[in-house]
């Protein structure tokens, strides 16, 4: 009997067991390298994961570069996260139909398979803990957000390599998973006697485990998860700096940094895309009906945009030193009074994919230390 | 955290039907609803819907009918865009879609033995209506109530009949200005705030109930805070993009607030500061 808190120890070939039998219940996503860079896409089997596979990142920049090992885990996040299977970019609400009747309303087909993510890091299924708290833990809850959730399941990686961009360890988020999974992998040793240790973490994790080959974990297993995980936060590219964060944002709305960022920001929105938690939308009339049926659809919005804040009369945030700090603010003080907690996990998504590079760490640094005089 | 009273999917909207339709002013209609759906009549004075009309798409209108025993959702709609306009056009028997009651009321029985002052700019009366029939419903409990009302010229005055009434059988200060006038208008021009001193009421005693443009409730709310009037009792309605009425779209963020359910009405203890801050 397989149970909840147990750690084992399969082979790289057993993830491929793994994957087929999710593959029964479930629409199994994982990392794939697609354009290159870091996809999430659907699974068909192990040969999909990017094995022998790292990234390079910066502000600015992101390269997928070649590993002298074959790590199916070694890199860190790329510019996709589970955000857009669980909250989708764009998601039809209903559809109306008009008729000498009346009107009606009809909700979409909700999914017809749940979810698996594989290699869902630490950061992340903080984000996805974010997002269930904005989108269904307050007084109402999204529908199509709840029935993907609902059944999702999570099989963890702790990460063993930190990126450039990454600054989890400063925001508490990682590198290690620490709940909220069905089963946690650690990459041990690729480059020698290349395994994976896995802590199962819900009865129906366990269930899956028992059907693969698999030994128990040993005392040497554990100290070198142990030790990847502490290698992983020994590299943090970035720290977010170690001041109340929402006090010095709150202190400072009408501070000079904010027009100073203005002048690189570019609001283009890239930012509010590639993070994990920004849940912003907006709502469209679907155009293309027949003229007795009408239907909405919601998008992924990003507050760098005019239309973001259009009321009759004009946009209240007409300037780009306005929008930038909403962003920030929204994602590092405001969220905390909304939701209690920071909306950042440390991911270094928005640092890598800024096409000018702009590092909120260093747009906090730069406004805390201005500060202390 | 509070479990989620809604049930089902908050997005899809009720169906309701026009059975009335009446011109308030040259770009202002007022349409009565009627409706089957359960939980759409019941509301507290100060909160909106939203409104869909087929085909054209959804905005916040305010309440704006008596919320005692209502049996019809009333609205108020100025025609200011494609959705506005689509909506301030349905007639009787036209049908459209309705989601609410949604956001935070007026503290009307926190004014219970207090004087309350009423501001209202242009558009801003049809949200405060219904706070005004529940305060003269029940007089006796109030002490001196106060309208004052600015808008941009006396044609755009709303609900004009009604007010002239309430003046004439209720025990009811109603203060009128306009910012423009003819040599026909024999009132008040000048902002709204300019009638202050022209009511009686006890500053440490008074609770002010404030709806209009933004600028117009917070300079009322500094000349009332001025006349000793405490933030926490002065309450205004909000306006900001609303997709959802839900908390989830993010659109109607003012600081930590989200205006759709925190708000609409706010205290000015609460968010003075930040009115103050510009294109928050
Ligand atoms: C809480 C609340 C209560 C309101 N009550 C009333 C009322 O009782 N009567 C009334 O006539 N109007 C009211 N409004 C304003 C009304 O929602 C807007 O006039 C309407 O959304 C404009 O849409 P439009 O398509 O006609 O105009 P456009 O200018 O074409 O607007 C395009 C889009 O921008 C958004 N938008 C534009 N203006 C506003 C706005 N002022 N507020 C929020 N979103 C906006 C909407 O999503 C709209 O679909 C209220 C707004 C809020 C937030
Ligand atoms: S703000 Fe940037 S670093 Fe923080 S979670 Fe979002 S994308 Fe990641
Ligand atoms: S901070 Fe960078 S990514 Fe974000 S909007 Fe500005 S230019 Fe784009
Ligand atoms: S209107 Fe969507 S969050 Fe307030």
């Amino acid at each position: 009997m397989v149970t909840s808190g147990d750690a084992y120890v399969i082979l790289p070939a057993a993830l491929d067991g793994l994957i087929q039998a999710l593959r029964a219940d479930y629409r199994v996503l994982g990392p794939t390298v697609q354009a290159s860079a870091i996809v999430y896409d659907e699974l068909t089997g192990l040969a999909d994961l990017p094995r022998g596979w790292t990234d390079e990142q910066a502000g600015g920049h992101y390269r997928l570069r070649r590993r002298d090992d074959g790590a199916l885990f070694g890199y860190v996040v790329g510019p996709q996260s589970w955000k857009q299977f669980l909250h989708q970019p764009v998601q039809p609400l209903w559809r109306a139909r008009q008729s000498e009747d009346g009107v009606t309303f009809e909700p979409p087909p909700t999914p017809a398979r749940p979810l698996a993510f594989i290699g869902v890091r630490a950061c992340e299924r903080r984000a996805i803990a974010i997002q269930d708290r904005v989108l269904l833990e307050g007084s109402f809850a999204d529908a199509h957000y709840a029935a993907r959730r609902a059944e999702a399941f999570i099989v963890a990686v702790n990460c063993g390599q930190a990126g450039g961009t990454c600054f989890c360890v400063s925001m508490g988020t990682g590198p290690k998973v620490e709940d909220g999974f069905d089963l946690a992998l650690t990459e041990l040793d690729p480059a020698g006697e290349h395994r994976l240790l896995v802590e199962v973490g819900s009865e129906r994790g366990g269930r899956l485990m028992a059907g693969l080959p698999q030994r128990p974990a040993t005392a040497a297993d554990r100290d070198a998860a142990e030790a990847a995980v502490a290698r992983a936060a020994s590299q943090m590219g970035r720290a977010m700096p170690a001041v109340d964060v929402p006090a010095v944002l709150a202190r400072n709305l009408e501070h000079p940094r904010w027009a100073e960022v203005a002048e690189r920001c570019l609001t283009c929105g890239n930012c509010t895309m590639v993070c994990p938690t920004c849940f912003c939308t907006t709502v469209e009339e679907d155009l293309d009906l027949a003229p007795d049926q009408a239907g909405r659809t919601r998008k992924w919005a990003s507050c760098f945009t005019l239309d973001f804040s259009y009321i009759h009369g004009g946009s209240v945030r007409q300037s780009g030193r306005s929008r930038y700090r909403q962003w920030l603010t929204h994602k590092l003080a405001t969220w905390h009074d909304q939701f209690g907690s920071s909306g950042c996990v440390g991911c270094g998504r928005c640092i890598a994919w800024c096409p000018v590079g702009i590092d909120l760490t260093e747009e906090v640094q730069a406004i805390a230390a201005s500060e202390q005089g | 955290m509070a479990e989620p009273v809604a049930v089902g999917d908050p997005m899809l909207p009720k169906v309701a039907e026009v059975v009335a339709r009446r011109r308030e002013l040259a770009d202002t209609w007022t349409i009565e609803l009627v409706t089957e759906a359960q939980g759409l009549l019941a509301f507290r004075p100060g909160q909106f819907n939203m409104l869909y009309a087929f085909g054209v798409g959804e905005a916040a209108i305010s309440v704006s009918g008596d919320p005692a025993g209502a049996d019809r959702l009333i609205h108020t709609i100025r025609d200011v865009g494609k959705v506005s306009a689509a909506l301030a056009g349905l007639k009787p028997g036209a049908r459209l879609g309705v989601r609410g009651p949604f956001g935070s009321a007026w503290p009307v029985e926190a004014a219970v033995g207090q004087d309350v002052v009423v501001m209202a700019g242009g558009l801003g009366l049809a949200p405060l209506r219904p706070a005004l029939y529940r305060l003269l419903a029940e007089r006796q409990r109030f002490g001196r109530i106060a309208l004052l009302y600015g808008t941009r010229s006396p044609s755009d005055i709303l609900y004009a009949k009604e007010l002239a009434r309430w003046r004439a059988q209720l025990d009811l200060q109603l203060e009128v200005t306009v910012d423009h006038a003819g040599t026909d208008w024999h009132g008040h021009v000048g902002v709204v705030t300019s009638l202050l001193p022209r009511v009686v009421f006890d500053p440490a005693r008074t609770v002010a109930l404030l709806c209009g443009p933004e600028v117009m409730m917070r300079f009322g709310a500094l000349a009332l805070q001025d006349l000793g009037v405490a933030p926490g009792a002065i309450h205004l309605s909000l306006e900001r993009h609303m997709k959802c009425a839900l908390g989830h779209c993010g659109r109607c963020q003012f600081g930590s607030q989200f205006v759709c359910k925190d708000g609409p009405v706010a205290s000015f203890a609460k968010v003075g500061r930040l009115l103050t801050i510009k294109e928050l």
